[in-house]
C-alpha cells in the first residue's frame, strides 16, 4: 500500500467535487442523529458495565501490577520447559495417553449412544409434541452441566482414576451429539425417504435407507471435531480427581515447578495439535474438504 | 400402473451383476477394516483408561442413590422429602447464591469483553487478506492458537498463584482464552469479506487503519458482536466453573457443597445454574437474530 508520488486521479477528482458529493450523498457524511445516539447509548452501557464489573470484581490496580510482576517472574523461571528426570517424563507420557484415552473413550461411546436418541428427539421422526419437548429439555439439561461437575459426581460413584473421566465426558458429549445429531437428521432431505415410502418401503426402511446414509458422514465429522475438542477438556478434569494429565499440571502449579508446568503445558499443546491434524484429514476423508467446517 | 422393464441378456447381466457385487464387497471390506481398526483403537483406549465394566455396573445404584439424595431436604419440616416440598428451606441460601451468580456472569462479561478486544484488534493482523506483512500475520495466528489451545481453567490455576484468590484470575483468564478464541472466528469472518471498498480505499490513498475503519469494520462489525455473544454463552458456563480453582463465582460453593456433602444444596446450586445458563442461552440468541436481522435489512 505504498503511496503514488502524484495525487490519485481519483482522489483529485473527489477533491474538486467534493461539495456535490456531500450534497449528493448526506447520510454517509452525516450519520442521523438516531443512530449515533443509539450507538453511543450502546457503548455506553457496555463501558458502565465494564466499570461496574471491575469494581464489584475487586479490580485493584496494585494488585494488578503486583501479579503482573509474578507472572513475569513465572515466565522467566518456565524456561527451558524441563520435566527434570526421564522417569518423570515417561509419568508424564503415561497421563497424556490416559488423557487421550478418556478423550476417545468420552467421545465414541457418547456418540454410539447419541445415535438412537437423535433419532427420537429428531422432530421428523417422531412428531409427537410431548415426547419432542420433553426429550429436547433433558438434553439440554444434561448439556448444562460442565464436564468438572460431571467427573466431581463420578469421581464419587466409581471412585478416583480415569473411569471417572470418561464417564464425565460421555455424560456432556451425550447431551450435545443429541442435539447437533437431531438436527442434522431434521435438516436432511425428505425426497430419499418418501422414495422409499412410494415404493413401498416402511417407516424403518426409510430411516435406514432414506435418511442415515445422508446424516451418517454428517455424524462422522462432527464426531472428529468434537474428539480435538475433548481432548483439550481431558486434559483438565484431572483437576478433580478424574485422571489424565491435569492432576499432575495442577499438582506442579501448586507446588510451583514452572520448568515442569510449561514442558506439561507443551506436551499438551503438541499432542491436541495432532490429534487436530489427524481429525481433520479423517473429516475432509469423509465429507470433503469444500464442506468442512 | 406397470410398465415392463426390459430386460438385459443374461451374458450382460452377468457381467454387470459381477461388477456391481465387486463394487459392494469391496466397500463392505474396507468397512470391516474400519471397523476392526476401531474396536482395536476402543480395546487399548480402555484398557490404558482403566475402564472397569464391572465396578461400573456394581456402583451404578450408588449414582442413582446420589441423585436422589440431592433432591431430598436434609432439615426442616419437610426432612426427607423431595425438595419441592419445601422450597424455602431447600433454597436457604438464594441471596448468596443469586449474588454469587451475578459475580459468575459479571466475571463471564469483564472477561469476554476484554478479550473480544484484544481478539478484534488481532484479527486484522492475522487474516490473510488484511494482514499488513506476512510475518506479523504468521506471528499473530501462532499467538492466538497458543491462548486457545490452553485451557481456560489451566490459565486461572497459575493466575491464582500469582495474583491472588478471587475472581481477578478468573476473569484475565476468561479472557485470554476468549481472545485466542474470538481471534481466530474474528479474522475468519474478515478473511470473507468482499474487497472491493479495500481497494476502493486503497484507490484514494488511504492508510491501512483508515482502510480498515472504513472499509473492513463496517462489514464485519454484526458478525463480529454475533460471535462474541455466542462466546459470552460459552464463558457463561467456564465461569461457572471457575471457582474450582480458587477464582470466584458460584463454583467456590458448588465444590464445596459436593465434596462436604451438603446433598441438597449441590441440586439447589445446580438447578440455579442450569436455569441462568438457559436464559443466557435463550437471550443471546434472541440478540443474536436481531443482529442478523439488522444485517439483512441493511
Amino acid at each position: 500500500m505504498t503511496m503514488p508520488a502524484a495525487e490519485h486521479p481519483l482522489r483529485s477528482a473527489a477533491r474538486a467535487d467534493r461539495d456535490g458529493l456531500m450534497q449528493r450523498h448526506p447520510a454517509i457524511f452525516h450519520p442521523s442523529p438516531a443512530r449515533r445516539i443509539r450507538a453511543g447509548l450502546i457503548i455506553a452501557l457496555l463501558v458502565g458495565l465494564f466499570g461496574y464489573g471491575l469494581v464489584v470484581l475487586d479490580f485493584d490496580p496494585a494488585r494488578l501490577v503486583s501479579g503482573i510482576g509474578k507472572l513475569g517472574h513465572f515466565l522467566w523461571f518456565m524456561l527451558p520447559p524441563s520435566t527434570g528426570t526421564w522417569a518423570k517424563f515417561f509419568v508424564y507420557l503415561h497421563a497424556l495417553a490416559e488423557t487421550v484415552a478418556i478423550a476417545f473413550l468420552g467421545t465414541f461411546t457418547a456418540a454410539i449412544l447419541a445415535l438412537p436418541v437423535g433419532f427420537l428427539v429428531a422432530k421428523n421422526i417422531v412428531p409427537n409434541v410431548v415426547i419432542h419437548f420433553l426429550s429436547r429439555r433433558i438434553v439440554d439439561t444434561i448439556r448444562g452441566v460442565d464436564e468438572l461437575i460431571w467427573a466431581l459426581i463420578w469421581v464419587g460413584v466409581v471412585g478416583l482414576g480415569p473411569f471417572a473421566g470418561v464417564l464425565a465426558l460421555l455424560c456432556s458429549n451425550f447431551g450435545l451429539f443429541s442435539k447437533l445429531f437431531s438436527e442434522a437428521i431434521e435438516a436432511a432431505d425428505r425426497k430419499a425417504s418418501e422414495g422409499i415410502a412410494s415404493s413401498g418401503g416402511g417407516k424403518l426402511h426409510g430411516i435406514r435407507f432414506g435418511i442415515l446414509p445422508q446424516v451418517l458422514p454428517i455424524f462422522g465429522s462432527q464426531v472428529l471435531y468434537f474428539f480435538e475438542s475433548n481432548t483439550r477438556s481431558a486434559t483438565i478434569i484431572g483437576i478433580v480427581g478424574a485422571g489424565g494429565i491435569g492432576l499432575h499440571l495442577a499438582e506442579q502449579i501448586r507446588v510451583l515447578e514452572y520448568q515442569h508446568v510449561s514442558a506439561l503445558i507443551l506436551m499438551i499443546l503438541v499432542t491436541v495439535a495432532i490429534i487436530d491434524q489427524v481429525s481433520t484429514r479423517l473429516r475432509f476423508a469423509l465429507i470433503g474438504e469444500r464442506a468442512a467446517p | 400402473m406397470s410398465t415392463a422393464v426390459p430386460r438385459l441378456p443374461d451374458h450382460q447381466l452377468s457381467a454387470l451383476a459381477g461388477a456391481y457385487a465387486e463394487a459392494v464387497a469391496a466397500k463392505r471390506r474396507q468397512l470391516y477394516i474400519g471397523l476392526a481398526l476401531f474396536i482395536l483403537a476402543y480395546i487399548i483406549a480402555g484398557i490404558v483408561a482403566e475402564v472397569r465394566p464391572t465396578t461400573f455396573f456394581t456402583n451404578l445404584w450408588r449414582f442413582t442413590d446420589y441423585i436422589g439424595r440431592i433432591f431430598t431436604l436434609e432439615q426442616g419440616a419437610a426432612a426427607g422429602r423431595f425438595v419441592l416440598f419445601d422450597v424455602v428451606e431447600w433454597m436457604w441460601g438464594f441471596d448468596k447464591w443469586m449474588k454469587l451468580l451475578w459475580e459468575t456472569l459479571l466475571i463471564a462479561y469483564v472477561g469476554t469483553l476484554i478479550g473480544a478486544i484484544g481478539g478484534f484488534a488481532f484479527s486484522f493482523l492475522s487474516a490473510r487478506n488484511l494482514t499488513p506483512n506476512s510475518t506479523i500475520g504468521f506471528l499473530a495466528k501462532r499467538w492466538l492458537e497458543f491462548f486457545r489451545t490452553v485451557p481456560e481453567i489451566v490459565f486461572a490455576l497459575i493466575f491464582v498463584v500469582a495474583f491472588g484468590l478471587g475472581p481477578v484470575p478468573g476473569v484475565l483468564a476468561i479472557a485470554l482464552h476468549t481472545f485466542g478464541a474470538l481471534g481466530k472466528q474474528f479474522a475468519e469472518v474478515a478473511e470473507n469479506i468482499d474487497m472491493k471498498p479495500v481497494d476502493g480505499l486503497t484507490a484514494t490513498g488511504a492508510t491501512w487503519s483508515e482502510c480498515m475503519r472504513f472499509a473492513v469494520v463496517p462489514q464485519v462489525l454484526s458478525n463480529y458482536a454475533s460471535y462474541a455473544l455466542l462466546r459470552f454463552e460459552v464463558n457463561v458456563r467456564g465461569a461457572a466453573v471457575m471457582g474450582f480453582v480458587g477464582a470466584g463465582g458460584i463454583g467456590q460453593d458448588l465444590v464445596e457443597a459436593i465434596r462436604k456433602f451438603y446433598y441438597s444444596d449441590v441440586s439447589a446450586i445446580l438447578v440455579l445454574i442450569i436455569a441462568t445458563v438457559m436464559i443466557i442461552d435463550l437471550a443471546t440468541e434472541w440478540l443474536r437474530h436481531r443482529l442478523i436481522g439488522l444485517d439483512q435489512r441493511s
